[in-house]
């Protein structure tokens, strides 16, 4: 169990899980050299599980939840590894099945900066409607009436349907990007930053919703976002990212109360708390550059608790209650 | 849609969008009266001349040229002598005829010519005929007489004896006051008579009849004039709206569409599809269209429908394309464009109906003035001779009078009609376009 492995083990429960991802890595050409975006990243995800993936602008977050879906932009180099949903390997999938089957019947995607992916001269509703009629091959006025359901859903009143985006408030404009994503009823929804342009009440009453979405629909959710405060609200599982790399994943409640990794321990001091006396503490310096990340662990220029076999990489540790963490101060007999 | 009756409203207060929209309807207005008037096969028909237009004026001018300068030209008169106007007395197998055509003539200016067009039983049994002229002071001029078997046509004018006795050409001669034939003649006005004798052998028939008619040419015709063939130039300036708004639309509809979606599929693709689309539309600009369209009317086919195939053909790798690509490079980027690669939408259905619909507001003023474009290409193509072989248009009658030297013999109605047409055409579209473009591209109002 405690055997280190660079990839996480296949899980006995794997039939339990929706969605599995192994080594995955992502690399985008530039024209200063590859640039690793996604360096072999593994983790898994349960249905009706949420999974929030934190990590600081430019840790690969994004190009994360892009790869999951193959959405890639045109500078991508390569993409290896293996994404399995339910059994079904999204690497190894054409591009078309991947569109008829997978892209929103079973994984949505909210993208960043949603608010301007809806048709600025496109009425919201026909907008919301279009996946049902691209995937479902549904009646127009048929899709409509879908989405006005899920509007009621996503806490949007139906009269919107009418709407044009820019009649919106950018958090009715969140939330109808959101109801595009539900429309289909996939089993996962990515979110990339749903909320990270919204005002603070918005943004809790957009995770609110979320919450009460996955307790009806039983929908997982990938949640990608740098809001660590927003993220503790829906997180079944937390998975952190630095420089690319995820350094530990862990259940929520394990991880908020105890991090392991010195990156997520730095990181939770950061975050201001409502009831302490202590100033929140930053982290000094910079995320290393990913166009020729260091050789040892990617953290230890930052780290408080650097030592000597941190300039060897450190492979994922295996802890207790499906916790993994890559650092040395996880290996058994190390102390954390 | 409320979408279009509001710019339908919008488009209302631009006074230039009425008056083009004003233009286009009376044009597209002129084409369905014409469609129904004069139906195609009949069209084509009196385009081909000759028969249907023996009892027109060669080169009349419009009667409208009467009120401009006030002159007294006259109108084409017919005189029709009947059977049953005829004086008939049978003998043993010889009937006599006495035919009488009288008609009175008061115009200023003299007839431009004149024809007599007998119509005998078409059996082969001959019939002579004697004719006399008598005018409004009692004179009388003997014109002669004919043998005539069918259908016959004694050309008048062209009789060089009677020309000579007259000392002028007989439509001047036999209408002129008797004075020196060197003096300018002068019309004598009053009542004219045409007698007609026949002798007719043979009328065991009953109905051995003779049908004349006397054609006294004028020299106005209708609201167009008629050409060097008598043909009406009402009839090709009817007929060229039609054509020219046809061929306009739909040269201007296929390229536009075509250009259209192969840019925004090569924007969509990338890659190498991209490129040899933009190799290709970089060939294709320099290649002069005209000599092209030129070569194909010499060698293969001048058919106005040839013609918009090869327009349409050449106009799909057109500049057209470097400018779509140019507009919907940007939109290839937006969020909503990924977004609905997400969603799993089509490459199809992303260009088809997320990329071009973005940009057809901006497109539609260029659509409409290129209308007119086409218009002028085909008129064009047809005064340098290469017009459709049968259809009546615009281009055709200015080809006819460029031919003729209309300007130099003074024709000018002849060039003004299908000029005046294809700039009214050209007028209507262009003011259209000008305000939509202000309608659909807001930041040229505040110019």
């Amino acid at each position: 169990m405690t055997e280190p492995r660079d990839a996480m083990p296949p899980r006995a429960d794997a039939e339990r899980s929706l969605l599995v991802v192994e080594d995955l890595c992502l690399s985008y050409r530039t024209s200063r050299g590859p640039v690793r975006a996604v360096d072999r990243v593994s983790f898994d995800l349960r249905r009706r599980e949420a999974l929030v993936v934190l990590g600081e602008s430019g840790c690969g977050k994004s190009s994360l939840a892009k790869a999951l879906l193959r959405l890639l932009p045109r500078n991508v180099d390569q993409v290896s590894g293996q994404v399995r949903l339910a059994g079904l390997d999204l690497l190894a999938l054409s591009e078309e099945r991947l569109r008829v089957d997978v892209r929103w019947v079973r994984i949505a995607l909210v993208m960043q900066a949603s608010m301007n992916a809806l048709n600025p001269v496109v009425r919201v509703g026909e907008q919301v409607a279009e996946p049902l009629r691209v995937h479902r091959g549904w009646s127009r006025a048929r899709a409509l009436e879908r989405a006005a359901e899920t509007f009621a859903l996503v806490g949007v009143a139906t009269d919107f349907l009418q709407r044009y985006p820019f009649e919106l408030s950018g958090g009715m404009r969140q939330r109808v990007v959101l109801a595009m994503a539900l429309v289909t009823e996939p089993d996962l929804v990515i979110l990339d930053e749903p909320t990270s342009a919204l005002d603070v009440l918005t943004q809790a009453s957009i995770m609110n919703r979320l919450k009460q979405i996955k307790a009806e629909l039983g929908t997982s959710f990938i949640l990608i976002t740098h809001d660590v405060a927003t993220s503790s609200e829906l997180a079944d599982r937390v998975a952190l990212m630095y420089a690319g790399q995820i350094v530990e994943v862990s259940d929520a409640a394990g991880f908020f109360r105890e991090p392991l990794h010195p990156y997520a321990q730095r990181l939770m001091a950061s975050v201001p708390r409502l009831h302490q006396a202590e100033r929140p503490s930053h982290i000094p310096g910079q995320p290393p550059s990913l166009l020729s990340p260091p050789a040892g662990c990617r953290f230890a220029e930052r780290c408080p608790r650097r030592h000597g076999r941190c300039v060897e990489e450190p492979p994922i540790f295996q802890r207790p209650g499906r916790h993994a963490v890559r650092c040395w101060l996880a290996a058994p007999g190390g102390s954390t | 849609m409320s979408r279009w009756s509001s710019g339908l409203a919008t488009l209302k207060r631009y006074p230039s969008a009425v008056l083009g929209l004003s233009l286009i309807l009376f044009l597209v207005g002129l084409s369905v009266y014409t469609l129904v008037a004069i139906p195609y096969s009949q069209a084509l028909d009196l385009w081909r001349g000759g028969e249907p237009w023996r009892m027109h004026p060669v080169n009349a001018q419009p009667v409208w040229t009467n009120w401009l300068d006030g002159a007294d030209r006259p109108r084409t008169q017919v005189i029709r002598g009947e059977p049953a106007d005829a004086e008939r007395r049978d003998y043993d197998g010889v009937r006599q005829l006495r035919i009488p055509l009288v008609f009175e003539y008061h115009h200023a200016a003299f007839p431009s010519e004149l024809n007599l067009f007998l119509a005998t039983p078409a059996d082969g049994r001959e019939a002579f005929v004697r004719l006399t002229w008598q005018t409004p002071d009692g004179r009388e001029i003997p014109l002669g007489g004919q043998r005539i078997s069918g259908d016959a046509r004694i050309s008048l004018s062209q009789d060089w004896a009677l020309e000579r006795r007259l000392g002028r050409v007989p439509h001047v001669g036999l209408f002129a006051e008797p004075d020196d034939p060197a003096q300018p003649a002068r019309v004598q006005p009053g009542r004219f008579q045409l007698l007609l004798e026949a002798i007719q052998f043979d009328t065991a028939a009953a109905d051995s009849d003779l049908t004349a008619e006397l054609v006294v040419y004028g020299r106005v015709h209708g609201l167009a004039g008629t050409d060097h063939r008598r043909r009406d130039l009402m009839v090709a300036l009817l007929w060229g709206t039609p054509v020219a708004l046809a061929f306009g639309l739909l040269a201007a509809v296929g390229t536009t569409l075509t250009t259209l979606v192969i840019a925004a599929t090569g924007v969509w693709f990338g890659g190498w599809l991209d490129a040899a689309i933009q190799r290709l539309t970089e060939v294709n600009i320099i290649l002069p269209m005209l000599p092209i369209l030129v070569m194909i009317g010499t060698l293969y086919s001048t058919s106005i429908w040839v013609m918009l195939g090869v327009v349409i053909a050449l106009g799909i790798f057109s500049a057209g394309i470097k400018m779509y690509r140019a507009m919907l490079l940007p939109l290839r980027e937006a969020p909503y464009i990924e977004a609905a690669r997400a969603y799993g939408a089509g490459s199809m259905r992303i260009i088809l109906r997320y990329m071009i619909p973005r940009i057809l507001p901006v497109l539609i003023p260029t659509f409409v003035t290129l209308i007119p474009s086409f218009v002028f290409l085909e008129a064009s193509l047809a005064l340098l001779g290469l017009g459709d072989p049968l259809l009546p248009t615009w281009g055709k009658v200015l080809n006819d009078a460029q031919a003729q030297s209309a300007l130099y013999n003074g024709y000018y109605y002849w060039v003004l009609g299908p000029a005046g047409l294809l700039m009214l055409t050209g007028l209507g579209f262009a003011m259209l376009g000008f305000a939509l473009d202000r309608v659909f591209n807001p930041r040229l109002r505040s110019l």
